[in-house]
């Protein structure tokens, strides 16, 4: 219809900053997810317990009350920050804690023969890391990461709740001019449709190309 | 005041929202169980059409944000006269949601049990409808409980995005009392504690469940 | 056995192709009541198909199956109701894990042949008695040894009473000193006059108590003939070369 063909350019502005979250989420949970399961998996007692909290934490609090808390919390502490950013710091360190998740359960499923093998030709421990069981762990983990990608793609709606002007809100402005809300949030569900399947073939088409040959990943069993 | 006597003064009507979390959380929980079971069935054992159906609707509810899904039975229903209060609008975009991700749970679940029990099932004769009613429901009811527990607690999360849409649960409690005092940071501080305490309760409950029913001598490694 | 003796099952010319791969191609025997036969070949030669189409587990490409002139491949057979007349006891054991023993062998009783709970508890219980395991009738699967386990299998098929019992590779998945319990199990069914059709590589089991033995290769019955006949004069050098490669891994005749 022509309403959905004249709102394009608008819900396309707010696609892109949807993206741009997006992106930025999932950085900050790589930056922060990954070293943070090393310190679990590798770490001593002390770390653990650390990072565990921190898990818990981040898991059991709703996205929203999360943003909320990021977005009055630096007011609080005198930061005057944007919501932009406050939702990137937000969501983003969410993010890390179930990432953080994924690598490290990647990770515990090498087999530690790998590791022995590896300090057994005199690798350091670093170096074993670094060559030998993060490449396995970071292939390993691509198919949950995959559905990682999915909620971040979803979650960056949130964002409308504090006034980011993503996707849901550009929506909303359009709504409120042509008083037309099933064919608008129909249209933007479509979009965020097509970017977590194109997101997600992708991821997959990644996935094939990194694999390692013979080795599959768990499949079903018979 | 400081902020353990702003604590003990708003419990009260925090409480009051959490009693509104819990029965959004309940009901859409419970409209997801049994819309998952018959996705996962359907998709699984139903003929063309409808096998296509369950997978349509799974991969769309899985593929949007809540939060649009919400708007569209909120918003964009009235466009068609049909109003929904902000609590059954809730329970219903929580529940059709939460619908597509138990399906999977169940397929998963279900597509665990060897082939070979459902063979010695038709073997003594049992027909294709006594097969599933006797020996996979049974099984996949109790194999599905940990992913379920997940989901049930990702339920209760989520149910803070009904206040998007007006209802009376614990966040829009919270943002009206700190609309009154200003106090946003810690009022959140203190939702965000009530959300902690409640997804622990709720854990610990599950895990008495899970070892409740489970099969004798069977490991059901999560 | 008397060669007016009734004929049980009556397999006629079965073909079965799995993607390009023709695995069964022509096969047709007879069991008389009361016979039991056992079926040898390389692995991958389509035995198990050949008993899966029996009970129209796996539907032959064509071909006929007859169980006392009923005709189980008919469309309009009411197979849930023939396969109760049939019993079949899986390599794997396939108890249906979220059961006791008593009850894997009693959901039959009561849910198909809509017996009484006590009456289908009293049955069930005679049966596992049959099989030895009355004492472990609370216990479940994943707490049974593998030979316990495939007794209780037994025990679950025989429950239903059924006209004709078939095995496909029963031992083949037990450590090699829980196959005894099993095989005497089934030499016991053997005399007491159950009509059974067996695939195995137990030789022993095999020249100690059936009519005859079915050679199948290459989805064709090779040669067939009474014990005595295949090993000490089998008509083609292929039976013989198969038998002494078998008898070889699996040991000669025992001595009951």
């Amino acid at each position: 219809m022509i309403l959905i063909w004249n709102s394009l350019p608008f819900l396309l502005k707010g696609t892109i900053v949807t993206l741009e979250l997006t992106f930025l989420l999932l950085v900050v949970g790589l930056a922060v997810g990954i070293p943070l399961a090393l310190g679990q998996v590798y770490g001593g007692r002390g770390v653990g317990i650390l990072s565990s909290t921190y898990e818990q934490f981040f898991r059991s609090i709703p996205a929203l009350v999360l943003l909320f808390l990021f977005f009055f919390g630096s007011s609080f502490v005198g930061l005057n920050i944007s919501a932009f950013l406050s939702a990137v710091l937000a969501l983003g360190f969410r993010s890390s804690a179930y990432q953080s998740q994924i690598f490290r359960g990647a990770i515990q499923s090498i087999r530690q023969g790998q590791m022995t093998a590896a300090r057994s030709i005199g690798m350091s421990k670093f170096q074993a890391i670094r060559h030998i069981i993060l490449p396995q762990a970071l292939r390993l983990s691509l198919p949950p990461w995959s559905n990682e990608y999915s909620s971040v793609v979803k979650d960056t709606s949130l964002a409308y709740a504090v006034g980011v002007i993503e996707l849901v809100r550009e929506g909303r402005y359009i709504i409120v001019r042509t008083f037309e809300p099933m064919i608008i949030y129909i249209t933007i569900a479509v979009i965020y449709f097509i970017l977590t399947y194109a997101g997600n073939k992708s991821l997959g088409y990644l996935e094939e190309k990194l694999k390692i040959p013979g080795f599959e990943t768990k499949g079903r069993k018979e | 005041m400081n902020f353990f006597e702003l604590t003990y003064d708003i419990l009260p009507a925090l409480l009051k929202g959490t009693v509104v979390t819990l029965e959004l959380t309940a009901c859409s929980i419970s409209l997801g169980f049994a819309l998952g079971i018959a996705l996962a069935l359907g998709r699984l054992y139903g003929n063309r059409p409808i096998s296509a159906f369950s997978t349509g609707y799974i991969q769309f509810f899985r593929g949007t944000p809540l939060l649009v899904q919400l708007f569209i039975l909120y918003y964009g229903l009235p466009r068609y006269d049909i109003r929904l209060s902000s609590f059954v609008a809730g329970i219903l975009g929580l529940g059709l949601n939460s619908a597509a991700y138990q399906a999977e749970y169940f397929r998963g679940a279900i597509q665990s049990i060897s082939r070979g029990q459902v063979m010695a099932a038709r073997a003594i004769g049992m027909s294709r409808f006594k097969t599933i009613l006797n020996i996979i429901l049974p099984q996949a009811l109790r194999i599905v409980i940990p992913s379920w527990s997940n989901e049930l607690i990702y339920t209760l999360k989520y149910s803070s995005l009904a206040y998007m849409i007006g209802a009376p649960e614990l966040m829009a409690q919270g943002k009206f009392i700190a609309a009154e005092n200003f106090r946003y940071f810690e009022v959140f501080l203190v939702v965000a504690f009530i959300y902690l305490v409640a997804v622990l309760i709720v854990s610990r409950a599950l895990n008495v469940v899970e070892k409740r029913v489970r099969i004798p001598g069977l490991q059901m490694a999560q | 056995m008397s060669a007016n003796q009734a004929v049980t099952l009556k397999v006629e010319n079965i073909h079965k192709s799995y993607s390009r791969e023709k695995v069964l191609k022509g096969i047709s025997f007879e069991v008389k009541k009361g016979e039991t036969k056992v079926i040898i070949g390389p692995s991958g030669t389509g035995k198990s198909t050949l008993l899966r189409c029996v009970n129209r587990l796996t539907i032959p490409d064509a071909g006929r199956v007859w169980l006392d002139g009923v005709e189980i491949t008919h469309p309009r057979t009411d197979i849930n109701k023939v396969r109760q007349s049939i019993g079949m006891v899986f390599q794997d054991f396939n108890l249906f894990s979220h059961l006791s023993a008593l009850d894997n062998v009693r959901i039959g009783l009561i849910k198909v042949k809509k017996m009484e709970k006590r009456e289908a508890t009293e049955e069930a219980m005679r049966h596992l008695a049959r099989v030895g395991l009355e004492d472990k009738a609370a216990a479940y699967p994943a707490e049974l040894s593998g030979g316990q386990q495939q007794r209780v299998s037994i025990a679950r098929a025989l429950a239903m009473g059924p006209k004709l019992m078939l095995f496909d590779e029963p031992t083949s998945a037990l450590d090699p000193e829980l196959i005894g319990e099993v095989l005497e199990v089934m030499r016991d069914l053997v005399e007491s006059g159950m009509t059974m059709v067996v695939v195995s590589h137990e030789m022993g089991f095999a020249r100690s108590v059936c009519n005859e033995i079915i050679f199948i290769e290459n989805g064709v019955i090779v040669e067939q003939g009474p014990p005595e006949v295949l090993f000490e004069d089998p008509q083609h050098q292929r039976t013989r070369q198969f038998l002494s490669k078998i008898t070889e891994l699996y040991g000669k005749s025992e001595k009951k």
